[in-house]
């Protein structure tokens, strides 16, 4: 089985069993955080007063047993984390935003959710709370148009994780945080002892075997790793519909297949012929990427007009910019001097969850046969070889040849079987707290 | 375990129970988390709830206003229905969660949690007051501690991580100004 379950990433009125799932997981939310204390604001507050650290101790245990599970399901291929929401980084707007909550937190005694909690149970101030939050979230709604720029755009990173800032595996990451936890954990236990005049030796010793149970279980995810490009490919999947008219008057038939990414290959239902390729620079719907995978010297012998240059050896360095920068209706058409490096490069991209990737049909070579017949310069090579031109090219012209830029008037009406089906991106905003 | 003198008597009478010991409250919350994220994708929040539900009364009122506005516009601009959205059954399902343990537990009953040398009133309108702050930076911030802190932590967002160390940062730097609050 593959997590997280396409039924419940949204809720949807067409599944009401997405309601019911939503509305558990918040009861369980509300009940555990209600069972920790965090209907009492004295006891919310007395974190910033050291003398109660219950705060710090149940978020950062919920936080390391949440994360070790969660790369642990990730390592072992059952949790797809491309799929995973993550917080998007704006640095600006999450330093001025953080800074007023932990104003509001001492202020008020409560953060949203354990203000939640405390009404829920009779506690006035608790109440006071969630009506101040009605408040604050209209004022800032209301306000919001003032900075919307500044809100939208400054310190904007996109999708970004730990590993990626420090450079290190994400086990290694998952293994220091959990460290720093425990360091956090006894720190707190010392400052109860100091400044709330705790007991410690009350506590119980269950605690200490605790903490090394998560030690180990980091330690687990360390060695475990993340699943590689293959076995990510493996257990790839795409949905493809077709709709078979039927007489008039009658519903028309509406098939959908799963197939995987090699059936994709085998079906030939990644490739997208030369005129399909050349009509989609403009539809107005998609934002075309010609990737060209091809050597450099290759690509100053002749490309498609547009198209960007990516050797094959350096498409992976690419990769996380593909992720993030294009927006979401991006198609990328792969190509090289035939299909076999294109090929290659399509299931790289593909296992890396870049969406929307086809590849040329017949390569290069392939949209010059089609495109190029009255481009005089351009010979046919005596013995072609696999995956090389198969012209002769007197110079390193580039894109000035005719067929680099085919004329949209001149190939107006063009007949192809439609291969592209463009699958938008989760919506960044869809998920989270927004 | 014995219990404390109740001054007040809990709803349906139940024994006030004492809170569970953190850890112990902690796992079973990141288990929680990890259930969310494994099944939805999604982590878990609450401040979105609240936003989305003033949205959602204002484009009862004022739906012209909302289409004019830009950061209501993304939820409820036209046809859209600012409720439509997974933490809004997140959001009543807290409640309720909240309310079944302390009902359980016996701590369900009317009353004011503050310190010891404030007045009730003074406590409201603080409480009242921090509600304000705390929404207005969580929109600023795209999320609270649940859908920044915990759930962003948890997946390892470094955005996430920046915005949890500000919350205890803001928190921390002004908590020498309210001490009378709770001290």
């Amino acid at each position: 089985m593959n997590f997280p379950l396409p039924e419940f990433v949204t809720v949807s009125a067409a599944n009401p069993w997405t309601y019911i799932v939503f509305a558990l997981i918040g009861f369980a939310f509300g009940f555990t955080l209600e069972m920790s204390g965090f209907g009492n604001s004295r006891k919310l507050a007395g974190q910033f007063y050291f003398t109660d650290l219950t705060v710090i101790k149940v978020m950062f245990t919920a936080i390391i047993t949440a994360m070790v599970l969660t790369f642990g399901a990730v390592g072992l291929g059952i949790l797809n984390f491309s799929q995973v929401w993550v917080n998007p980084t704006y640095l600006s707007s999450g330093i001025v935003g953080g800074l007023i909550m932990g104003v509001g937190f001492i202020v008020g005694g409560f953060c949203p959710t354990t203000s939640l909690a405390s009404a829920s149970t009779g506690k006035i101030d608790g109440m006071y709370f969630v009506a101040g939050g009605f408040v604050g979230a209209l004022l800032f709604g209301e306000t919001e148009k003032y900075f919307d720029n500044w809100y939208n755009t400054s310190g904007y990173f996109g999708r970004v994780t730990l590993d990626q800032v420090f450079n290190l595996p994400i086990g290694v990451v998952v293994l220091l945080v959990v460290i720093m936890a425990l360091f956090i954990f006894w720190g707190s236990e010392q400052l109860e002892r100091i400044f709330g005049k705790k007991d410690l030796t009350r506590e119980p010793k269950l605690r200490i075997a605790g903490a090394g149970a998560m030690f180990a279980v980091a330690l687990a995810v360390v060695f475990i790793g993340t699943p590689s490009l293959e076995q990510k490919y493996n257990k790839l999947t795409f949905t493809r519909t077709e709709t078979i008219p039927q007489l008039e008057g009658e519903e028309p038939i509406v098939n959908t297949t799963i197939y995987t990414a090699d059936e994709m290959l085998s079906e030939r239902l990644a490739f997208v012929s030369p005129a399909e390729s050349f009509k989609a620079r403009y539809n107005q719907s998609i934002n075309l990427v010609y990737l060209d995978v091809r050597s450099e010297s290759d690509y100053n012998l002749y490309h498609i007009e547009d198209a960007v240059n990516v050797p094959a050896g350096q498409i992976e360095e690419v990769i996380p910019v593909l992720l993030s920068e294009p927006p979401a209706n991006t198609v990328f058409i792969v190509m090289s001097n035939d299909e076999t490096a294109a090929v290659n490069t399509w299931k790289m991209l593909v296992a890396s969850t870049v969406p929307n990737v086809y590849i040329l049909e017949g390569g290069i070579n392939n949209w010059i046969a089609f495109f190029g017949a009255d481009d005089e310069p351009l010979q046919p090579a005596l013995n072609p070889v696999s995956d090389q031109l198969a012209y002769i090219f007197p110079a390193a012209l580039g894109d000035s040849y005719e067929s680099c830029d085919p004329s949209p008037i001149e190939y107006e009406h063009l007949e192809f079987e439609e291969k592209i089906v463009l699958e938008l991106k989760r919506d960044k905003s869809g998920g989270g707290c927004g | 375990m014995t219990t404390a003198p109740v001054t007040k008597k809990s709803v349906f009478n139940r024994p006030e129970r004492p809170y569970v010991h953190p850890y112990f409250g902690g796992v079973v919350l990141g288990i929680v988390l990890f259930l969310a994220i494994l099944l939805t994708g999604n982590g878990l929040g609450s401040s979105g709830g609240t936003t989305r539900l003033v949205t959602f009364v204002q484009d009862q009122i004022a739906p012209e206003h909302v289409d004019r506005t830009p950061y209501l516009l993304k939820m409820a601009g036209g046809d859209k229905n600012p409720l439509d959205d997974w933490i809004i059954p997140v959001f009543f399902g807290a409640l309720f969660g909240g309310f079944t343990s302390g009902t359980i537990f016996g701590r369900t009953k009317l009353e004011t949690t503050k310190g010891p040398n404030v007045t009730n009133r003074t406590r409201w309108l603080m409480s009242f007051l921090g509600g304000v702050i705390f929404l207005y930076g969580a929109r600023m911030a795209r999320g609270c501690t649940s859908g920044q802190a915990l759930t962003g932590g948890a997946t390892l967002s470094a955005g996430s991580w920046v915005v949890m160390l500000c919350i205890f940062a803001g928190a921390y730097g002004m908590a020498y100004f309210v001490r009378k609050l709770w001290n």
